[in-house]
């Protein structure tokens, strides 16, 4: 009996061998294990033993079985896995053709610069405010103190719809729409971003619409320190960290002192280059302190109360940090060009 | 202003300074500019003496010249027709530079040339100064020059000039005394005024001449006559001072005009006295009044236009341009002076209608009245030494101006107040002192007396800001103001337009930015009319009027990338259209898009999702549901915008409230398949939206069933959906289209619909008599209410 038994394991053992796939396997099973099979007949044949030799042969038989089982769920196992694995190698795709194209969206780059500035301006405490474009000549001119007649509004050829009405040329006009509509008289932070229109002729770096930043505080011991740190805040957030800022006195009716600003050269780091036209420095805004006729016009002491008010053009800076050469090219809106913008700008936050 | 660094150096010393360290210098206290550039780009050049000149065998017009230059004496071949042996001459040797290039030793017909001859055309100064001589042939020099020197030095060419861009308030920055006080100031430097001396005749002009100034636009009139004037050429440097100023000479009276004019800023004009009459009256022209000026062109004046008349008829506009019969001619004799100051705003609106001249430039910006007589004074002392003329005593005299100094008072501590720096007392008073602004301190405060040249200093700020320039603005340190923390907002509106840009974005749209200003045929497209905001005087029909849609513009970016093979364009643009309403300007701010060809494209699987109405429907559906509108918006077929497709547009409506509009283009419009949709924001923000709560996830298994109705083609879904809505009630939860069938299985004006419905209860789980109650009722409802039959599977 025991030799029979040894005998079968081992041809199990051997038939199992070469079976080469689950269905065969499957017939294996039934062969050996099923009704009419091997095991069963010895099973069958215990009947004609005694109890002594019924009870050793059966554990044989049981281990047998046991024996068998596993044999026949460990080739499962691997069966399975033989045939998974050809599967997935006939499945396999060519990775390397294209994607499905889902086109990229994006938003301008001047909308970007400007919510940029945006931005840093609110984590600083200020309001953004807007003002019409339609504006009255009253406050685009004759409250920032420009009176009619005053040469410097020649520097700012309008589009007047009536004598009293024009397109902004400047978003200046919303300094003084914020002072007066600021009946308390209390402290202002404010930018205000919007479109501006001016009479030139459109050429690479003249557009007949364009777009502003205006910046004005106003506050008790406001001063040019101030007005200096807030623009140095905002150089290193467009132009990066180790940006310094420069004074250069200049004139605009609205302010006293008046201050065009520079920022040492992002690309050279001030030593000279073609961007910074050898000198080191660029010219990227204009500001100054508010002038008393100014905070005066709009019901704010000018003896209490001294402001800073700075004026910041986003295609100018477009320009300057993605090296744009044709301010045309953000009013043309070609596809090719707005691509260059979908995407996120790198980092210099830790 | 040109600011020539010969014609300074009589009023200041800079001779140890670089012209180019003063233009630098100028920067930083204000005065911009644009280049700094020598008189003459020629460079190198030496005077030489002609020693022979023969003929050359083989050409008709080439002389060899042995032409001593100091040091050597070299061949140099010359072709001009007024080359001749012992005469002195301007030589470019070789190395030497023209504005035509370096020279180099040269063959010419066969003989060796080591230089060239020059004429005065040939040294690059600008050609409106040359007159004929100067290009004729060689420049003759005279018999004074040395041999060797430099030739432009001898010429008085040798001049720097800066060319400054001086800002608007800088009206004493006109005059080259005025440049002299500000370069002063900045090096600490005292600044030499010309002194005048007459000799006048015994006749005095009070008796020749009457004066009546009738308008309040004149406030200083001052007149001299010199007479027999010698109208001739102008000494050297005159001329080449004018030059150097950007003022082309023309004979020494006209120069000397215009040379006192750069001195003081004070504008001159010159009348031919036996042409004026005896009597001057100032006056504002009269309606209608002609005049022709010197430019031979009979001009017909305004109410707004200053003359000068001889008391019957207008003979100059005053400050812009004089009139052509007394104008100073070649004979002219006897010479009328006018020193004046005028009302800048009447010569800007004169000016600006005529021409801006160096006169009127100066007008429009202010005049110091204290030099209106020296001006005149140094005129007539220029005329006695440079014109023979003889002088007449007294001075023909209107003045109402004040010429006392502004007194400022100014605190020290309202000093560092405003300019953020700790500047002493005394530095305080050394930069006044520089500036030449008298001054007295009481304690720490300062009463300082402007002169009145300084036109642009009235208040203490303008002071503050004087000090600060002198001082130096690089001195300031930057800080941030110390304010109460608050936090940083923006307007509701803002946020939308950020919202939606980047909703938009993600969804694959690119945002354009269009002008405003369009032509007026764009004017009446794709809105309900309004009317126009039109601008008084524009600068081309293109940009004429402001726009009252931004569909038209989007149009265009879009016809403009189709015609660079830019096929697949998905933009958008947020931003104002204008319009008048009641007398009142309106700008709504909006959202609109344009969508065509592509959304996803995957070509060689041949899955290409294109473009159509229910894309475009879905990306406005997207937009409104992150916007908070879910279940509240529809889109229904009231009031079609005419410039799209009458069967592929809809209006867009929330809580009943039209809110903009979607469609294809109408072919007549675009021919290919083109999208857009409108959204006013305006209206949009009016809209309150509910704050996100919790939705309870559904615990209880939902139950779904299928159906599918045949309708006449003209029935929409949505009337099918709100029947069904309607009878499904609470229970049910969810419609889907998951078929729409069209097509030789069901009738030919008919079409088919199958909707997937889902119904849940949160509470419960739903038996399946309860659901086939609901589900037989809708069926029931909308095969009754649409005449619809149930399609068989």
């Amino acid at each position: 009996m025991k030799e029979k038994v040894e005998a079968l394991k081992q041809e199990i053992k051997e038939s199992l061998k070469s079976v080469a796939s689950v269905k065969e396997l499957n017939d294996l099973k039934v062969k050996y294990l099923g009704k009419k099979g091997p095991i069963n007949e010895l099973t069958s044949m215990m009947k004609e033993l005694s109890i002594e030799e019924k009870k050793e042969f059966g554990k044989i038989l049981n281990e047998l079985k046991n024996e068998t089982n596993t044999l026949f769920e460990q080739t499962r196992k691997t069966l399975e896995e033989q045939e998974l694995n050809k599967k997935l190698e006939t499945e396999k795709i060519d990775i390397t053709l294209p994607s499905t194209k889902l086109h990229i969206g994006g938003i301008h780059p001047l909308t970007k610069v400007i919510e940029e500035i945006e931005d840093l301006f609110i984590s600083m405490g200020y309001d953004v405010v807007e003002g019409p474009e339609i504006e009255e000549d009253l406050y685009n001119f004759e409250k920032l103190n420009l009176p009619k007649g005053h040469p410097a509004r020649d520097a700012q050829d309008s589009f007047y719809i009536t004598e009293e009405m024009l397109l902004r040329t400047q978003t200046s006009p919303v300094q003084a729409r914020t002072m007066d509509a600021n009946l308390e008289k209390t402290p202002i932070r404010v930018i205000c971003p919007g479109k501006v229109y001016r009479r030139d002729d459109d050429d690479a770096t003249h557009s007949h619409q364009f777009t502003q930043i205006e910046g004005l505080v106003v506050g008790e011991n406001i001063n040019l320190s101030h007005l200096k740190g807030t623009l140095e805040e905002i150089a290193k957030k467009l132009f990066g960290s180790d940006r310094e800022v420069r004074f250069r006195p200049s004139f605009f009716p609205f302010t006293e002192p008046s201050l065009e600003v520079d920022v040492s050269c992002f690309k050279c780091g001030g030593v000279g280059c073609s961007i910074c036209k050898g000198t080191g420095w660029i010219e990227i805004l204009g500001s100054g302190m508010v002038h008393p006729n100014v905070l005066r016009g709009c019901g704010y002491d000018p003896e209490k109360y001294t402001g800073f008010a700075f004026g910041i053009g986003p295609e100018r800076v477009a320009m300057l940090k993605y090296g744009i050469n044709d301010i045309r090219h953000f009013y043309t809106n070609d596809l090719r060009f707005l691509e260059n913008f979908n995407r996120v700008e790198g980092s210099e936050e830790k | 202003m040109r600011l020539s660094k010969d014609f300074i150096k009589d009023y200041i010393d800079l001779s140890d300074i670089s012209y180019q360290e003063v233009a630098d210098k100028m920067v930083f206290a204000g005065n911009e500019y644009e280049s700094i550039e020598p008189l003459c780009k020629a460079k190198g050049l030496i005077v030489g003496y002609v020693e022979e000149c023969t003929k050359h065998e083989n050409s008709d017009h080439l002389h060899i010249c042995k032409v001593n230059l100091g040091n050597k004496t070299v061949q140099i071949l010359c072709g001009a027709p007024n080359i001749k042996a012992k005469q002195k001459v301007i030589v470019a040797p070789v190395g030497a530079t023209l504005p035509g290039g370096t020279i180099k030793k040269a063959k010419l017909a066969g003989m060796e040339s080591n230089g060239m001859i020059c004429s005065i055309a040939e040294l690059g100064l600008e050609s409106k100064y040359l007159t004929e001589e100067d290009t004729k042939g060689i420049h003759i020099l005279g018999e004074d020059a040395k041999i060797g020197e430099d030739a432009l030095h001898y010429l008085g060419f040798d001049d720097e000039i800066i060319d400054f861009e001086l800002t608007a308030d800088r009206a004493d920055l006109l005059s080259i005394i005025g440049m002299a006080y500000e370069i002063g100031a900045i090096y600490n430097r005292k600044v030499k005024l010309p002194t005048i001396t007459l000799h006048e005749t015994k006749e005095n002009m009070n008796d020749i001449m009457k004066l009546e100034v009738n308008t309040e636009n004149c406030s200083i009139y001052l007149g001299k006559i010199v007479k027999n004037v010698e109208i001739k050429e102008s000494p050297k440097f005159i001329k080449n001072r004018l030059m150097a100023s950007g003022i082309r000479p023309i004979n020494n009276v006209v120069d000397i005009s215009n040379y006192v004019m750069l001195e003081y800023g004070q504008p001159l004009h010159f009348f031919d006295k036996d042409r004026l009459g005896d009597k001057i009256e100032v006056r504002m022209a009269k309606e209608s009044e002609t005049l022709t000026t010197l430019d031979g062109k009979e001009r017909t004046l305004k109410t707004s236009d200053i003359v000068i008349t001889d008391s019957k008829k207008a003979v100059a506009l005053a400050g812009v341009m004089g009139g052509l019969e007394t104008e100073i001619e070649k004979d002219t004799k006897n010479i009328f002076i006018e020193a004046a100051i005028f009302d800048p705003i009447h010569i800007r609106y004169t000016s600006k209608s005529i021409l801006r001249s160096e006169a009127s430039s100066r007008y429009e910006k202010g005049i110091d009245p204290s030099r209106t007589l020296l001006a005149l004074n140094r005129a007539c002392e220029l005329l006695e030494q440079y014109a023979n003329g003889e002088v007449c005593s007294g001075v023909l005299e209107y003045d109402k101006t004040n010429k006392q100094d502004k007194k400022i008072e100014l605190s020290l501590e309202k000093i560092n107040s405003v300019l953020g720096m700790n500047i002493t007392k005394e530095e305080v008073s050394d930069i006044l002192n520089r500036l030449g602004f008298e001054h007295q301190i009481k304690d720490n405060t300062f009463e300082v007396s402007v002169p009145t040249r300084r036109l642009d200093v009235n208040i203490k700020e303008d002071l503050i800001a004087e000090i600060g320039k002198i001082y130096g603005y690089n001195k300031v340190v930057g800080t941030l103001p110390t304010t109460p923390i608050k936090k940083g907002t923006y307007s509701k509106k803002r946020k939308l337009e950020r919202d939606i840009r980047n909703r938009l974005c993600a969804l694959g749209l690119k945002q354009v930015i269009t002008y405003s200003l369009v032509s007026e045929k764009e004017i009446p497209l794709f809105h309900q009319k309004q009317k126009p905001v039109v601008l008084e005087s524009p600068m081309s029909e293109d940009r004429k009027m402001m726009r009252q849609s931004l569909i038209p513009s989007l149009i265009h970016v879009y016809e403009y990338n189709i015609a660079r093979n830019i096929h697949d364009i998905s933009i958008f643009e947020t931003g104002s259209v204008y319009y008048l309403e009641q007398e009142k300007y309106k700008e709504d701010m909006m959202l609109s898009g344009l969508m065509s060809g592509i959304y996803e494209e995957n070509t060689w699987q041949n899955r290409n999702l294109k473009i159509d109405f229910y894309l475009v429907k879905g990306i406005i559906e997207n937009l409104l549901i992150y916007l908070g509108f879910q279940n509240r918006y529809q889109f229904d077929i009231e009031n079609l915008v005419a410039e799209l497709h009458p069967g592929m547009s809809a209006r867009i409506v929330i809580d009943k409230n039209p809110i903009g509009f979607i469609g294809r283009v109408h072919p007549s419009i675009c021919k290919k398949e083109v999208y857009v949709f409108e959204l006013n924001l305006q209206k949009i923000l009016e809209l309150k939206i509910k704050s996100i709560k919790f939705k309870e996830i559904p615990k209880f298994p939902s139950v779904k069933k299928d159906v599918a109705f045949i309708v006449n083609q003209k029935v929409n879904s949505k009337e099918i959906e709100e029947i069904i809505k309607k009878s499904g009630g609470r229970l049910l939860t969810n419609i889907d289209v998951f078929d729409v069938y069209v097509g030789e299985n069901v009738g030919q004006d008919e079409k088919s619909i199958a909707y997937a419905l889902t119904f849940s209860d949160p509470n419960r789980t739903l038996n399946d008599e309860e659901v086939t109650d609901i589900f037989e009722q809708i069926i029931k409802d909308v095969t009754t209410n649409l005449n619809a039959v149930l399609r068989n599977k």
